[in-house]
């Protein structure tokens, strides 16, 4: 089989987070050249801001900017149609219909890639359906796929070691002394210069306060979008506890004392972070950060703020959208901060 | 025990029915106004979506008149709505305001849940509670029927209003109806009460479709009565949504022969997969109403609405294939009444003019 070799474009948004590490290993591994787009700047979010209706959450937002910023640069884009990607889970509304929307959104839309990843009902199968389409829409064979598909799993799983270890950030996230060059292939390769989560060692003058920080992993490794966060709190001295520094099978159980069953994966992720460390004695203060228009935040936020006030801990919800400004966020953390110091030393 | 549920539409009067039906006494939450909206409002949060915020406010009502146990549907994602009952016991029991809450979530995750629910509530012979079902149900049947009706009439008659007069009547009636007979003569004599209507000289009419998230579509308190404003304008309307239909789509899983939703067959290739709530369906009735011929159609749907958003997102694609104009309007606590009025009112002209007919 003559196969072409697609130069193949990745917008760096939203499920990129969280699955870059597999879908690059996978897909260069069935030949196609990946083009990640650049790190979020004021360019693509204000492309994106353009393009997609003023409702839209800021993090789709976002994403149509990265798409729009690759679109005339690709053959074709890749945009997943995620329905679930777990049993009896689900992925935000939107993230199914977000391979349409970019059709009816953006000029001159190249071919999009757009596999429908549904693991509600049959994890096993669901995975194999999607890579088989995917490589099929590629020009690929089966077996070449499910090699592919290997190969890509074992990164992904390394990576998410490095990640709970805290041994790892993004490749938008790497700060600037940072000796791994930034860019596309970076994503998944391991950097030690730290936020100080985790178990890594912490640059900080006197005992730090340890500091949750729960919300959507594109919010809290885009440094634009997310306004860079974690480092904030970092710099403010704090040391900085992410889910994904925490064993998810933790914030499952935490999740289990819920009286219903949470059906989103991220919102689970949240909620079951947030309950395991409302609980404990170390982490000073919790923050959620989350983005305008998220609907499933808006519940799982509010279900999580309430439960941290019985428990007494101290929580700060940060909501972003395109209007707000570095110099309110900074505000409102370093009151954040000076409110838990005072509460230690009292 | 006494029952309450939230409000959405005629809702009210079947579920009342039903509910009594088993032997329960029931408090039917005061109408909406915009009291319930603000009670709902203060205590939810903030962009939670707007139905949840009206259905707070309904049970602060309800409490009121001595509801202590709610009765109302979840769901297992990937809507919020799913998720509503959860959030809104914890704000009831951070009021004070406690309430027993019996969620019906789909059959198809526990079955046997939804028949201890079942079991729980009811106090009667089963002989009984099925009699009040099925009641229930052609006051479903009656009620869509004759809003049918009305919703013909109003562009049409001499003197508007008549008509919603007398579809108020019949909501009454129908409520105080307790057999299959006082139904049935219920909806022969509005018919015909209905039929005698004077009717304007023949006028070029407008048709819009209204589609979208079915709480926005179904409630009138938060879609600002939007029906009958459009009647005003001469408008007709047309819709695919219906209390009955949709019970029969989702609790009877279609049994019945109604015309249903096929989005699976009209959305594609503008939105390909089902995104939850009525987002398929908003984009498939679109096309649908184009085909028959429609000549606009109004997206409703609570701000920060997901699925709607899709539909809203993928909407120009469909209106440059099918040429049928859209306006989407997204409805929160902030909507004006000034506001909506003006855009219907822009919308109207715009396809009127479209249709080359002129205003009036
Ligand atoms: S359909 Fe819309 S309004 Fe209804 S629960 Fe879902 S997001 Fe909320």
């Amino acid at each position: 089989m003559k196969v072409k070799h697609w130069r193949l474009g990745v917008p760096r948004a939203l499920f990129y987070y969280y699955y870059a590490p597999w879908w690059e290993t996978f897909l260069e591994n069935l030949g196609a050249e990946v083009v990640v787009s650049p790190p979020t700047s004021k360019e693509i979010l204000d492309l994106g801001v353009g393009l997609a209706v003023a409702e839209a959450c800021l993090p789709v937002k976002v994403y149509y900017g990265h798409a729009a910023w690759l679109a005339p640069r690709v053959e074709a884009l890749f945009v997943p149609r995620l329905v679930s990607v777990e049993q009896k889970s689900f992925i935000c509304p939107k993230l199914m219909g977000l391979p349409d929307m970019l059709r009816a959104a953006i000029k001159d839309c190249p071919p999009v890639i757009d596999p429908t990843v549904d693991l509600a009902r049959r994890p096993e199968e669901g995975l194999r359906a999607a890579i088989r389409a995917t490589a099929r829409a590629l020009g690929a064979g089966n077996r070449e796929a499910l090699k592919a598909a290997a190969l890509a799993g074992t990164r992904y799983r390394e990576w998410l070691a490095w990640q709970r270890e805290g041994r790892l950030i993004w490749g938008s996230n790497i700060p600037s002394d940072c000796h791994v060059e930034q860019g596309a292939t970076v994503a998944g390769n391991p950097c030690d210069c730290l936020l100080g989560q985790g178990l890594g060692p912490i640059a900080n003058t006197g005992a730090p306060l340890t500091i949750g920080i729960v919300g959507h992993s594109y919010l809290l490794y885009d440094r634009y979008l997310g306004m860079d966060i974690p480092g904030k709190v970092a710099r403010l001295g704090g040391r900085v506890v992410l889910p994904e520094n925490i064993d998810p099978t933790l914030g499952e159980a935490a999740c289990r004392q819920l009286p219903k069953r949470l059906y989103w994966t991220l919102g689970r992720k949240i909620m079951g972070t947030a309950l395991h460390l409302m609980e404990k004695e170390e982490i000073a203060g919790l923050i959620h950060l989350t983005a305008f228009g998220c609907g499933p935040d808006s519940l799982v936020g509010d279900l999580a703020e309430r439960y941290a006030h019985r428990l007494g801990k101290p929580f700060l919800l940060l909501t972003l959208d395109e209007h707000t400004g570095e110099a309110g966020v900074a505000t409102r953390l370093e009151a954040f901060m000076d409110m838990l110091i005072r509460r230690r030393s009292a | 025990m006494k029952v309450t549920f939230p409000h959405m539409g005629h809702l009210w009067l079947v579920l009342k029915t039903a509910l009594e039906g088993i032997g329960l006494e029931v408090v039917v939450p005061p109408p909406c106004t915009r009291r319930t909206l603000e009670l709902g409002v203060r205590q939810a949060p903030e962009s939670a979506c707007l139905p949840l915020k009206v259905n707070l406010g309904n049970y602060l009502e309800a409490k009121e008149l001595g509801a202590d146990t709610i009765v109302m549907a979840g769901g297992v994602g990937p809507c919020r709505i799913g998720y509503y009952s959860q959030v809104q016991r914890e704000i009831l029991r951070d009021l004070g305001s406690e309430y027993e809450m019996i969620v019906f979530e789909p059959p198809d995750v526990h079955f046997s849940e939804v028949w201890e629910k079942i079991k729980y509530l009811n106090r009667r012979p089963w002989q009984d509670g099925v009699h009040g079902v099925i009641l229930a149900w052609l006051k479903a049947c009656a009620v869509d029927a004759l809003e049918q009706e009305v919703q013909r009439l109003r562009p049409r008659e001499d003197h508007p209003g008549r008509a919603d007069a007398i579809f108020r009547r019949a909501v009454q009636r129908l409520d105080a109806a307790d057999s299959r007979r006082t139904i049935n003569r219920t909806v022969k004599e509005i018919k015909a009460e209905l039929a005698a209507i004077p009717r304007r000289k023949k006028v070029p009419l407008l048709r819009i479709g209204i589609v979208g998230e079915i709480y926005t579509v179904l409630e009138p308190l938060v879609n600002l009565d939007i029906e009958r404003r459009l009647g005003a304008l001469g408008v007709e309307v047309v819709r695919s949504l219906f209390l009955s239909r949709w019970i029969n789509d989702n609790l009877f899983k279609g049994l019945l022969p109604l015309p249903g939703h096929h989005p699976e067959k009209t959305a594609p290739p503008y939105l390909n997969h089902f995104v939850g709530g009525h987002g398929w369906e908003s984009v498939g009735d679109t096309v649908a109403f184009a085909r028959q011929g429609c000549d606009g159609v109004i997206q409703l749907a609570p701000l920060t609405c997901m699925p709607e958003i899709v539909a809203h997102s993928v909407m120009p694609s469909v209106q440059q294939a099918t040429g049928i104009p859209v306006m989407t309007l997204y409805l929160d606590e902030q909507t004006g009444e000034a506001g909506l009025q003006t855009r219907l009112e822009a919308f109207v002209d715009m396809l009127r003019r479209q249709k080359g007919i002129r205003a009036g």
